[in-house]
């Protein structure tokens, strides 16, 4: 096996793995909501930064592209640790009591990655795969107008705090980046970017189901 | 002055040997002094056990001052027991209450299968360190006590790390059953001191390696490891060790 292969299929390896794609992936995350604020300032702005964005054509492509895979790498790497990590302690405690460590976003990063998996195929089939004939602003409109859906959305920003709430600070601690110097900055940034990121997608969502014609 | 006494019903995991089923069995003790450990109030179960010519129950203990990592089981769903940074030899009675119920079973991971009873085998510990967890000294007279300067901050820390008594409470914690606590500190306490330097990359890539031989989970950074240890070892012990491997495997010029 060469030095590379051996790296990424260790145990840490895989860590390594999770945590650079898990940042990759939040660095669109913070790019796709910034974008997104713009439906904040009204139907002509929304669409001009959509236009603006798709005239860029190939790199546009290759982001798209690019962010599949990291998508894929880091969603099946999450799910071979998880199945290893199952595996590792085939008879459960008959009683097991959380010691001070865990949180609600730690215990259930398996399952809140899944419901986030989930929830991009149904975002996917909302916007990506919609019929484009109609303008960007009314496929946005004619989704987030129903309860149904801004309930799945709500759901899907909830599984996606839980998951960065404990994502953002393991990322560093799996890459070594452990020091006193910076726990300080570390436990500020993750609230601040996890705040800012689910508060602007959280606002559009709750705004286009109580303004209805928002985009119009 | 009598000590005060009292009663204590156990549900206590029982298993008659590595390959078959086993299941609670329940006792109450009763008139028991607060100030017995929870290894002393095994004995009593145990020869209450003798008298009724049923089977003792097996456990592991040797110091019991808290010093040697050889007692250990999950105490209500604690590894180690419901109090901090302590042995299972320095809980006491006096952490319970009068009629309480005491779930007790062995640390549970695929790593470490259990022997009988509460006893494991943690022998899982002992390959990691033979891959790597040492350093290689020239035989031949001895060196001079100061040649080696050591900052007195990284002794600090290397002691610190070579708290760790390889009790196992780490794995038996982690929601993974991961070892990386325990890897964590033998890595640090040999990465920190010159001593440890020259066999330092060769050192991260082996030590990892057998651990993932032996079939322990990868870490979550849940740190619930770093919440049961006896001894407090930190889980910056676990961002060291990613450190290292992360610098042996991209850096290393020899091949392990
Ligand atoms: C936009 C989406 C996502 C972002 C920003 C994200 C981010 C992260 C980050 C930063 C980590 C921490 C990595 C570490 O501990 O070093 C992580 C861990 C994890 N992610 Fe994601 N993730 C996303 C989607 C997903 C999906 C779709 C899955 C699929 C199942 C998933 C499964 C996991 C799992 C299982 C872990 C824990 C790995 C472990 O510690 O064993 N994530 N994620
Ligand atoms: S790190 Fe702590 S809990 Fe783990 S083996 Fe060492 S002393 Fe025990
Ligand atoms: S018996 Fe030695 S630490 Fe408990």
């Amino acid at each position: 096996m060469s030095w590379f292969t051996q790296t990424v299929t260790s145990s840490l390896g895989k860590k390594y793995i999770m945590a650079l794609t898990g940042l990759l992936l939040g660095g669109f995350l913070l790019v796709h909501a910034a974008g997104n604020a713009t439906i904040l300032l009204g139907r002509t702005d929304f669409l001009s930064y959509a236009r603006r964005l798709h005239s860029l054509g190939l790199p546009v492509t290759i982001a798209e592209i690019t962010l599949l895979l990291l998508f894929c790498i880091h969603a099946v790497t999450g799910l071979v640790l998880f199945y290893r990590n199952h595996q590792a302690r085939p008879s459960p405690y008959a009683v097991s009591r959380r010691a001070g460590g865990r949180t609600w976003g730690s215990a259930t990063m398996a399952w809140t990655g899944i419901a986030i998996l989930c929830f991009i195929v149904l975002h996917l089939t909302n916007f990506y795969f919609a019929d484009h004939r109609r303008s960007l602003a009314d496929i946005v409109g004619g989704i987030l107008d129903n309860p149904l859906y801004s309930a799945l959305y709500c759901a899907g920003l909830l599984a996606l705090t839980l998951h960065i709430s404990h994502g953002f600070w393991s990322m560093f601690q799996s890459l070594g980046l452990n020091h006193p110097k910076y726990d300080g900055l570390i436990g500020t940034c993750r609230w601040i970017l996890c705040g800012s990121i689910v508060g602007v997608f959280l606002t559009i969502v709750i705004l286009l189901l109580i303004k209805r014609n928002y985009l119009a | 002055m009598t000590a005060p006494t009292i009663t204590i019903t156990i549900k206590i995991w029982r298993q008659a040997g590595p390959d078959v089923q086993g299941s609670f069995e329940e006792h109450t003790l009763r008139d028991l002094d607060v100030d017995m450990s929870l290894p002393e109030m095994l004995e009593v179960l145990n020869e209450q056990l003798t008298r009724q010519g049923k089977i003792p129950v097996a456990f592991d203990h040797d110091c019991l001052e808290g010093i040697c990592g050889m007692c250990g089981a999950v105490v209500d769903g604690v590894a180690q027991g419901p109090e901090e940074k302590t042995t299972l030899c320095q809980l006491y009675l006096r952490h319970f209450h009068d009629n309480q119920t005491i779930t007790i079973e062995p640390f549970r991971a695929r790593a470490f299968p259990i022997i009988k009873d509460l006893v494991i085998d943690r022998s899982a510990f002992d390959r990691i360190i033979q891959a790597g967890g040492f350093v290689s000294v020239n035989t031949g007279a001895a060196p001079d006590g100061n040649v080696l300067p050591v900052a007195r901050h990284l002794a600090e820390q290397a002691m610190d790390a070579a708290a760790c008594s390889g009790c196992g409470a780490c794995v038996a914690a982690c929601p993974n059953a991961a070892a990386m606590l325990f890897v964590g500190a033998k890595i640090s306490q040999l990465a920190l001191l010159p001593q440890g330097r020259p066999e330092r990359e060769r050192r991260a890539l082996s030590m990892v390696r057998a651990m993932d031989r032996e079939g322990f989970g990868s870490c979550g950074n849940e740190r619930e490891c770093e919440a049961v240890c006896p001894k407090g070892i930190s889980i910056r012990n676990i961002a060291r060790l990613n450190r290292e491997f992360l610098r042996a495997s991209l850096a290393a010029d020899e091949t392990v």
